[in-house]
């Protein structure tokens, strides 16, 4: 049990541990997660290898052998004590241009149809709100998405499709997200985004982090093009602001 | 048979989605290192119930440990845990392992890809890292590193490269929801005998045996990351253990981890294999862990 706050650490097996924030999905919860990682990584505790974030969670992977559980569980004690006090730096809010519909949204018709509403409806209330990145996983680059409109909240397909290319957004359920690579899935896809969420080859291969925030951006066909046009000519910069 | 360029693994991305990877059992990997003199991180070839035919254009040191697959240098027997100079024009050969899964084939200067994200480990879903994000093919050339080979003399201690074929209950630790979810569960896991099935790769193995469900049974958690050796209870009842290139995070109830000096006997592991459970503390755990780590670090 930690002082201070409403945390509970559990062992991982021996080299790992697991400090819960909260039982909920909320930016509340999340925004722990955060601080306390950033508090961690602040102490820079000799013998931690990684630190990996999630919805309600934080796991610390350490080397026992290096720094023991109760020492470890001391430094974790000291960064959540003034957890309030600590200032995230400025979230990032980053623009994912998205062409909407017809060959890149193939599911597109089929959500407006069960919601009762336009293709342009769908889009709008899609681009219409943002997004928190609360955690990345399941895939390198795939981000869970909190803040998806209950308007647009449409179930899974009945048979998933075996290809789904990268780049493609979808709403499954309550979530929507965006495939960083080619997978089967049983999303329904409506659209299509030409930026890479994962590029292994890249300095930065991750377009996304814990803790980011996006929009979604309708464009056309042409703009789609050109985005691409200009990633390949590795002079795209996705447009970005501080929080 | 699955031949794959694997070094320690990828550290630090995690936090993206990017799976650790690196070999399935360490210990093997470790050794066939330390025997060619390469540094501790230096990529090998994982060679997964049988093994390749290499031929040589350069003098290099090779040494194989893990499982037994009958090596052999032009067609002469050799031993496994011992470093051999290969001449140019010379080839190694490999069988099928007569006991355990693995073997791990260790060149003097390190296997040399290219670096993706910190790591020469394969990453086969993504299809990045190792040799082109691919297992080897007939016909693949690899290339090595340029560093000068001080492979070690003589022998390795014969109970150290034994460590991973150790018969015996495999030892586990409770893991994060054993507490609020798995307690029933976790003993289901420590009273009766599992097959690894026919359903296990790199990723995990699925073990078939007892019913291991969480209670409430329908119970999902919300998606937390695991760690290499993280036993699942998904509803369905047959748990999963977590392996090298292991999705990052799961939904599934984490109700029990191996203790990390019984990984590299998981990797040992072949379909079919049967294997028990008891459970170890935190405390003994990290006792046998720092002794583990105390004698590779005297033998390098």
């Amino acid at each position: 049990m930690l002082k201070g706050e409403n945390m509970k650490i559990y062992p991982a097996g021996d080299m790992a541990v697991v400090v819960k924030t909260g039982s909920d999905i909320s930016p509340g919860t999340n925004r722990k997660v955060r601080q306390l990682l950033f508090a961690l990584q602040k102490q820079a505790i000799q013998g931690v290898t990684e630190i990996v974030p999630a919805y309600n969670e934080l796991m610390i992977f350490y080397q026992p052998w290096v720094v023991a559980f109760e020492t470890l569980l001391d430094r974790i004690d000291k960064a959540a004590v003034s957890l309030e006090e600590i200032s995230l730096p400025p979230a990032r809010l980053v623009h994912i241009p998205v062409s909407y519909g017809e060959e890149f949204g193939p599911d597109l018709r089929h959500v407006a149809d069960t919601k009762a509403i336009s293709h342009q409806d769908v889009i709008d209330i899609h681009t219409g709100t943002s997004y928190l990145v609360y955690m990345l996983g399941f895939a390198p680059g795939f981000c869970y998405l909190g803040g998806l409109d209950g308007r647009l909240s449409t179930p899974r397909k009945e048979n998933p499709r075996t290809r789904i290319p990268a780049g493609s957004v979808g709403i499954g359920g309550d979530q929507t997200g965006i495939y960083p690579l080619e997978s089967p899935g049983g999303w329904q896809i409506i659209g299509r985004t030409p930026l890479k969420l994962f590029d292994p080859d890249s300095t930065e291969p991750f377009l996304l982090s814990p803790g980011d925030t996006i929009r979604f951006q309708q464009i056309d066909s042409q703009e789609y093009q050109q985005i691409m046009d200009q990633i390949e000519q590795k002079v795209y910069k996705p447009k970005t602001e501080s929080l | 048979m699955l031949t794959t360029v694997q070094d320690s693994g990828r550290i630090g991305y995690q936090q993206y989605g990017m799976p650790v990877g690196g070999p399935m059992d360490e210990l093997s990997y470790r050794l066939a290192n330390l025997l060619v003199g390469n540094p501790e991180g230096a990529a090998c070839l994982e060679a997964t119930i049988a093994g390749p035919e290499i031929m040589f254009e350069k003098e290099v040191w090779v040494a194989i440990s893990g499982a037994d697959m009958q090596p052999q240098i032009n067609g002469k027997g050799i031993r496994n845990n011992k470093a051999y100079l290969m001449k140019r024009g010379s080839i190694l050969s490999l069988g099928f392992a007569n006991l355990g899964c693995r073997s791990y084939i260790a060149f003097s200067g390190g296997i040399d890809v290219p670096v993706v994200m910190g790591s020469r480990s394969t990453y086969l879903t993504g299809k990045t890292g190792g040799f082109r994000g691919r297992a080897l093919m007939e016909g693949d050339k690899l290339m090595l590193g340029e560093e000068e080979a001080k492979p070690l003399t003589g022998n390795l201690p014969p109970e150290i490269a034994q460590l991973p074929f150790a018969t015996g209950p495999i030892r586990i630790l409770p893991g994060p929801e054993t507490g609020s979810l798995g307690l029933e569960a976790l003993k289901s896991l420590l009273n009766s005998t599992f097959a690894i099935s026919m359903n296990s790769n790199r990723m995990g193995y699925r073990l078939e045996g007892a019913v291991v469900k969480p209670e409430p049974e329908s119970s999902n958690i919300i998606s937390a990351p695991v760690t290499m050796g993280t036993i699942q209870a998904p509803a369905g009842g047959e748990p999963i253990i977590l392996m090298a290139d292991r999705q990052t995070t799961g939904g599934y109830p984490r109700i029990a981890v191996v203790a990390s000096i019984d990984l590299p006997r998981l990797g040992q592991l072949q379909p079919g294999d049967k294997i028990t459970f008891e459970e170890i503390s935190l405390e003994d755990a990290q006792i046998l862990l720092r002794e583990r780590i105390k004698l590779l670090d005297e033998m390098g």
